[in-house]
């Protein structure tokens, strides 16, 4: 840096003023730093989704297809979604609890749209995994919820954490009814 | 190499350990380099950053890329539309191809005008024509890996090249291939190979330099440095020249990448390959056309393929080949024509390699050829007998004429060593 210190010319300023060399040094080092930034930010965002992947990123279903009592599992960027239709008794056991029993706080009203749908990112929020109660037979937990066979997670009919070490609940993803029957995901 | 005392004292600790710090300061900062060296001089160091900036946009279009025959094409169409940036990295990894070549052209013109390959730089060039060779190779598979018409057309011919060879070839062209014509086998290798490769050129770059280091820089005179009057620290004297030079040359290179991508490339390779129809007219890339032309010239397969693969090989034994003990074309004048001469035959060749192989452009490709190996191994050894350069200066820091007593003796005794 700075190499006109040591230098000595006629643009050299009196003692302690920058010389118009100074000036010229950090600019270009100012324009060295603007240009390598421009050829390094290309190279790091090509890593992020693409275009195409950014298209799918969002889907949409026709939920009046699933018959109460009913859950289907869907791919949503590359995850599982799973959409409940719930029975009554389901949505009165989740509207029930109260949440300050609960380890992550929160209403059933909150976490639905139209309460006879519950729609939530199939991915335990402990380490990852898929967690079982999708399928009749299936084992759903304590909770009438689902259960994950990775760790012990239960979670109840809203999708909320009650036992096990995952530390929050199911993720409830961006969805909007788009009419009646259709939401889209993302 | 002497340990220098650095201010520092982590850096000394480390350098008292591991001298690289010592081994930096002494090759790229206080390395004495001759002070009379030309913008041709520019180019060695413009190389080296046209291999750093391909390695660095491939490793990133490797990304994205699928060398399968099914997905290339489309892979590389994803990569121009979908992917961030993608078309950027593409254009300059592309057009970086052309200009890598174009660089390296140049610097092995300036090694030729100025003698950089004679004694004792005859390893430090024997080392650049094999990274040459290395480059032609990477640069051959890379043009195949978008899978376009003329990546196949290319592969095909080219690997076909082999077949020419008495016996085994094909036996030898089937191994290349994997199979019985260019597929997918032949696609994943050529991948293999296109991102091994460059590596291997870095590791020749590095002896390159090492060979460089030890007796330093040729210069415009040709003549040895007599010491320190004759030299410059390469910092911050010759950073800042490449520095210079790099600016100029990136304001080229992004000109053809924003405003003319594709002016040195093929409209039909992007065309999805198709094995059963070859484009009407098929030619290699731009810097391969002067080696294609002598393939053309001569009228026989095995006989193409020697005289193409001859090209370079003179190369390789020119330091044996030009006897002249003197090193710069400054001082040597009937040779100083014939250089001028092989540029434009070598332009020429370029030329005719474009052109269809027919009427005047064979003959003209023949005797172009003819004169590209005339020059090496006729008219460089007789040169360097009958030819009677002109007075050598005794040093790069005193002028050329000045007086006359001392350089009267130049002529008879041409070499700069008294």
């Amino acid at each position: 840096m700075a190499k006109s210190k040591s230098t000595t010319n006629a643009t050299t300023a009196p003692e302690g003023h920058k010389s118009r060399r100074d000036f010229i040094v950090v600019a270009s080092y100012a324009m060295g730093a603007v240009g390598a930034g421009a050829f390094v930010w290309p190279l790091v965002d090509q890593m992020n989704p693409a275009a195409d992947t950014l298209a799918l990123a969002s889907i949409e279903v026709d939920v009046s297809k699933i018959s109460e009592g009913q859950s289907i599992t869907l791919k949503w960027r590359g995850k599982p979604i799973f959409i409940r239709h719930r029975t009554k008794a389901e949505i009165a056991e989740a509207a029930e609890v109260a949440t300050t029993d609960l380890r992550d706080p929160e209403e059933d009203g909150l976490r639905v749209q139209k309460p006879e749908y519950l729609v939530v990112l199939g991915v335990c929020t402990h380490l990852g995994c898929v967690p079982l109660g999708q399928k009749v037979g299936e084992v759903r937990g304590e909770y009438d919820g689902w259960f994950c066979p990775c760790h012990g997670s239960h979670y109840d009919s809203s999708g909320r954490i009650r036992k096990g070490p995952a530390p929050t609940n199911l993720e409830v993803p961006p969805y909007t009814f788009l009419s009646d029957q259709v939401i889209r995901i993302g | 190499m002497s340990e220098k005392q650095f201010s520092n004292p982590a850096v000394r600790w480390i350098d008292h350990r591991l001298p690289i710090f010592s081994f930096l300061n002494h090759e790229a900062n206080e390395y004495p380099t001759p002070k009379n060296l030309n913008y041709f001089w520019n180019f060695g160091s413009l190389a080296g950053i046209s291999l750093v900036v391909m390695i660095i946009t491939g490793i990133a279009l490797s990304m994205s890329y699928t060398a399968h025959v099914d997905y290339a094409f489309e892979s590389v169409e994803r990569i121009m539309r979908d992917v961030n940036h993608g078309w950027l990295l593409r254009y300059i990894h592309m057009n970086g191809a052309s200009f890598f070549f174009i660089v390296v052209f140049i610097h092995i013109f300036r090694g030729l005008y100025y003698g950089s390959y004679k004694a004792p730089r005859e390893l430090l060039w024997i080392l650049g024509v094999v990274i040459l060779l290395l480059m032609m190779a990477t640069a051959f598979m890379g043009y195949v890996l978008p899978w376009g018409q003329m990546s196949f057309w290319g592969a095909t011919v080219i690997t076909n090249l082999f077949s020419a060879i008495p016996g085994v070839g094909e036996a030898i062209v089937t191994w290349l291939w994997g199979g019985f014509s260019v597929d997918n086998p032949t696609l994943n290798r050529f991948f293999s190979l296109h991102f091994l490769l460059p590596f291997v050129i870095v590791g020749v770059v590095v002896l390159h330099l090492v060979a460089l280091h030890r007796f330093g820089s040729n210069n415009p005179l040709g003549i040895d440095t007599k010491g320190p009057q004759d030299t410059l620290p390469f910092h911050p004297y010759y950073t800042i020249k490449d520095f210079f030079g790099l600016s100029v040359f990136l304001t080229f290179f992004a000109a053809a990448v924003f405003f003319f991508p594709n002016f040195m490339g093929h409209p039909d390779n992007y065309i999805p390959a198709n094995a059963l129809q070859t484009p009407a007219h098929i030619v290699p890339e731009w810097y391969f056309l002067p080696f294609y032309a002598i393939l053309r010239a001569v009228p026989d397969k095995l006989g193409g393929v020697l005289a193409m693969f001859g090209a370079i090989a003179v190369l390789f034994i020119l330091p044996w080949l030009d006897r002249s003990p003197v090193r710069s074309g400054r001082f040597r004048p009937i040779f100083k024509i014939f250089f001028w001469l092989l540029l434009a035959d070598c332009v020429l060749l370029g030329y005719i390699g474009a052109m269809p192989a027919e009427g005047l452009y064979v003959l003209v490709g023949r005797l172009a050829t003819v004169w590209y190996f005339v020059h090496f191994l006729v008219l460089l050894p007789v040169l360097s007998v009958i030819e009677t350069p002109r007075p050598l200066p005794q040093s790069i820091s005193k002028p050329i004429f000045t007086g006359g007593g001392a350089m009267a003796g130049a002529a008879a005794a041409p070499k700069e060593k008294v």
